[in-house]
């Protein structure tokens, strides 16, 4: 590497390579697209990384009918905007039998999250998913290869994963068995903001502070984003001034109380954050330490 | 801005590699809140009661934790006020060699941990060898555990003689030696009070202040990812810099063809520039259209080879051993290449680094072998051109990633590259066709829909790039066998042989189709045992006796019911049941192509 080259460089010249490998020898990739800014980052390297010509794949939104509906507008936009290809998945068998988050818990998770992503991508055939997992969110994520190879029912085995050697990556596979691809497994939630502070990428404004309508429960702030909101007996949302760390199906996303209105400020309070940013997702704390790995053995992303 | 350095932690179990870090990261403050808190909760739950085991930072798998050593490579992030690190924390266990190694791969600094109490092991010298075949060229041995031996100077300089002797063995670039307590915390991120005589940086200061020297590679050089053709107006070879520099203006040469154009215009990403670098994922038109593709390197200021042999040394990874001629699909830089290895020339003792004799390589262990490719490919020897010298090997049929390995020199035809000892045997011959070779032993009655179900599976395998065979009685009996009759002793011979004509087969590499009635358990058992358990599918195509004669398609049925056929099976000659067939299927109830399917579907599990 050059000296000209910073680590952000370093970090942007791995993730686009990693992306125009997969183009050139997977059958029929698809970008998974979560509109958090880690999935802002990963559309911005794929629109860098085959410019002039648009991505060459289409772009997957999981959809478990629980976003911020913030979310759902800046996703539209951006897809008009960039006039690339966003399909919606949603599984619409959970959605029939009334699956929701206040009474399924973990259940609800693996029918609207895991189950709908396996449904989707075996509807469209896929064979690479691009994913815009980090190793430095979890301990068994820390263990992932950049290119995760799944059997044909998505299972991931630990045990046995590839050796990836240097930049040589294995895309070989059989029929029904697809890879995971994470581009950006090298980069940390500080380098994700200060990429978006350099390139000036769009984000969904949650990220930012702002008056909002939310409930404390366990040590979280939890948003009243619509009435289907179920409120516990004497909760009263409350307006406050929150951002969200990390961005999901609103009522499992836990806000922090914050005045960070502009991306510097947001940079500062990350920097100097004393916790890792999955607490603030509620869905990690089932299961101790090992939850990650479990869902993932069972096809989670 | 702050530049990146990817360092590896690796050395024998127990030397202390996974508590180092995670000491480090402790002690620097790099660590949140809650992993702090889930490190303190895990360390009262496991087996050091209560004390601060700074390795279940890093032990993310529940195997890892249930037994308590590394099995994977495990990627941390931190960020100090003068630098940003990777650190990859690999295993020490030998059967996890393989691991170490993809740590070793990525990073520019190797830190080998050496148990100051038990001196250099083989697991050290093995470490340290892979660490320089896979292209580190800095090194610091942390000499751990200097508290179980009071912190003793004198034992501390010898140890650091061996190492140097070792450095010299290996040829290893840059050393550096520091004492240290990964537990205690001695020299980890603060200099020690307890070793006054050392008068080195501690183990991070050392790692922030180190220069990681710049790519020194000759000349230019980008292997093309893709052709990016938006529209007909724009043609760009993308790819990235692996080294150099070139600008607009300047001419550059394509291989393999060697074609010359001069660069038209560059972007970096999507911004358009004048040069492009080192490091850099470009986009590079020319100013004429020449032949590129995928796989071709394009070139300035340097020569590379375009050849088919090379010589290369292999770390073999896959627990399936190596032997010669076995054939893999070679990756080096964007080329994918169908490659045989020709000869095994020696294996290096990763111990002595001794050349041994062999004849076949072992899942960890490191051999010289020649390479042929199945066409011209470009490359370069790994000490010119790194990323145009490493490739890896992938098993045709399991597609497990079976070696890396880098190039040491090109070979040529008049090199004498022969086969030497080898034999073709069954398992080269079937990796050629990428397939498992077995045998689908069709049993049935007459009439059961046998031979049209064989003719329809055997079509499907072709169409998923089988080589096949199918025998049946038209082509056997009327051949091969034209001198048996229909006795219960010919019946017998006429199988037997068949199992051996299979077998033959099989071993040429090919998947076998056989269409017999086979109505005995003997018979049936017999070929079996010929062909071997592992390659024998049986196939019972359980059509209904009924059925059968209502079908009754050569009039054999009515014949045989006339008493003009003796000993037909099913009239007048049992049809034995198979007990456990591997695939069953009454063709009455699917149309023939259906049935295949069914079949196919159900070989999965054996193909």
């Amino acid at each position: 590497m050059s000296n000209a080259m910073n680590y952000l460089d370093v970090l942007e010249s791995e993730a686009i390579y990693i992306m125009r490998e997969v183009v050139s020898e997977c059958e029929k990739p698809v970008m998974l697209y979560s509109i958090g800014k880690d999935s802002s980052v990963m559309l911005h390297l794929a629109l860098k990384a085959f410019y002039p010509e648009k991505p060459p794949f289409p772009f997957l939104h999981v959809n478990t009918t629980w976003k911020f509906r913030e979310m759902i507008e800046f996703r539209d936009k951006r897809a008009h905007d960039l006039g690339i290809e966003m399909l919606e998945y949603i599984n619409e068998d959970g959605v029939r039998q009334g699956i929701n988050p206040f009474d399924h818990g973990a259940a609800y998770t693996d029918i609207m999250k895991t189950q709908a992503l396996k449904q989707a991508l075996d509807k469209y055939g896929f064979t690479a998913a691009f994913g815009g997992g980090r190793r430095d969110e979890e301990k068994s994520r820390a263990k992932e290869r950049i290119f995760s190879f799944r059997d044909s029912s998505h299972g991931w085995d630990p045990k046995s994963q590839r050796p990836e050697m240097w930049k040589c990556y294995n895309t070989e596979i059989k029929k029904g068995e697809s890879t995971r691809v994470f581009p950006i497994s090298n980069w940390t939630e500080n380098d994700i903001w200060q990429y978006i502070r350099r390139e000036n990428i769009p984000i969904v404004p949650l990220y930012f502070a702002a008056m909002r309508p939310v409930v404390e429960r366990e040590g979280n702030l939890i948003m009243v984003d619509d009435d289907r909101m179920r409120l516990l007996p004497g909760e009263k949302p409350q307006m406050k001034m929150v951002r969200f760390r990390t961005l999901g199906c609103y009522p499992l996303s836990g806000g922090v109380e914050s005045n960070a209105t502009t991306i510097d400020q947001v940079i500062e309070e990350t920097l100097s954050a004393t916790e890792s940013e999955r607490t603030s997702r509620v869905i990690d704390k089932d299961g101790g330490a090992s939850s990650m790995e479990k869902r993932k053995r069972e096809g989670y992303f | 801005m702050k530049s990146l350095l990817k360092f590896i932690t690796c050395g024998s179990v127990d030397d202390g590699k996974s508590t180092l870090i995670g000491h480090m990261l402790y002690d620097a403050k790099l660590l949140f809140a809650d992993q702090e808190q889930a490190l303190k909760l895990d360390s009262k739950i496991g087996s050091r009661n209560g004390a601060i085991d700074y390795s279940l930072l890093l032990d993310g798998l529940m195997a890892e934790r249930e037994q308590g050593i590394t099995i994977d490579v495990a990627y941390r992030y931190f960020t100090t006020d003068k630098r940003s690190f990777i650190v990859a924390d690999t295993p020490g266990h030998e059967e996890y060699t393989r691991n170490m190694a993809v740590g070793a791969s990525f990073a520019d600094l190797a830190v080998i941990l050496v148990d100051a109490s038990l001196g250099i092991l083989v697991q050290t010298r093995r470490h340290a060898r892979i660490c320089a075949l896979m292209g580190i060229r800095h090194f610091v041995f942390a000499i751990n555990k200097m508290d179980l031996i009071n912190y003793d100077k004198e034992k501390f300089l010898c140890l650091e003689k061996d190492i140097r002797k070792l450095s010299v063995e290996l040829n290893l670039e840059k050393v550096k030696c520091i004492p240290v307590s990964a537990t205690e915390g001695d020299n980890v991120t603060e200099k020690s009070e307890n070793m006054p005589w050392y008068d080195g940086e501690s183990l991070l200061n050392y790692l922030e202040n180190i220069d990681i020297e710049t790519n020194d590679e000759v000349g230019f050089v980008m292997p093309v990812q893709r052709v990016c053709r938006p529209d007909r107006t724009f043609r760009g070879y993308q790819g990235e810099v692996e080294s150099g520099i070139v600008s607009v203006g300047e001419e550059i040469t394509v291989l393999p063809s060697g074609e010359k154009a001069l660069v038209r215009a560059l972007l970096n990403g999507d911004s358009k520039v004048d040069t492009i670098i080192s490091g850099m994922p470009v986009t590079m038109q020319l100013d004429r259209e020449i032949d590129i593709s995928r796989g071709c390197v394009v070139v300035k200021g340097t020569e590379l080879h375009v050849s088919s042999m090379f010589t290369a040394t292999l770390l073999w990874m896959d627990d399936k051993k190596l032997v010669e001629g076995r054939n893999f699909l070679l990756k080096l830089a964007t080329q994918r290449v169908p490659a045989t290895i020709m000869k095994i020339k020696y294996k290096v003792d990763v111990n002595s680094g001794n050349h041994v004799p062999a004849r076949s390589i072992f899942k960890n262990e490191i051999a010289v072998c020649d390479i042929a490719l199945a066409k011209k490919t470009v490359f370069d020897k790994f000490a010119s051109h790194r990323v145009m010298g490493e490739f890896i090997m992938i098993d045709r049929i399991s597609n497990m990633t079976s070696a890396c390995g880098v190039i040491d020199h090109s070979l040529r035809r008049s090199d004498n590259l022969t086969w030497q000892k080898t034999d073709l045997d069954r398992e080269i011959r079937s990796a050629k066709m990428n397939q498992k070779p077995m045998t689908l032993w069709f049993t049935g009655l007459s009439g059961a829909g046998k031979s049209s179900l064989a003719n329809a599976v055997e079509k499907i395998l072709s169409v998923r790039g089988n080589y096949t065979m199918l025998l049946d009685g038209d082509n056997v009996r009327l051949g091969l066998n034209k001198n048996l009759g229909f006795e219960e002793d010919d019946r017998a011979e006429n199988i037997r042989r068949i199992a051996e004509v299979a077998k033959l087969m099989n071993d040429a590499g090919l998947i076998v189709l056989t269409s017999f009635i086979s109505p005995y358990k003997s018979d049936r058992r017999n070929a079996k045992e010929i062909i071997g358990e592992e390659s024998f599918v049986e196939i019972y195509v359980s059509t209904p006796l009924e059925e059968c004669e209502k079908r009754d398609v050569k009039g054999l049925y009515k014949k045989a019911r006339k008493g003009d056929i003796p000993n037909f099976t099913g009239i007048n000659s049992p049809y034995e049941l198979p007990e456990n067939p591997d695939i069953a299927i009454d063709t009455n109830n699917f149309a023939i192509e259906e049935a295949a399917e069914y079949v196919v579907k159900e070989l999965e599990r054996y193909l």
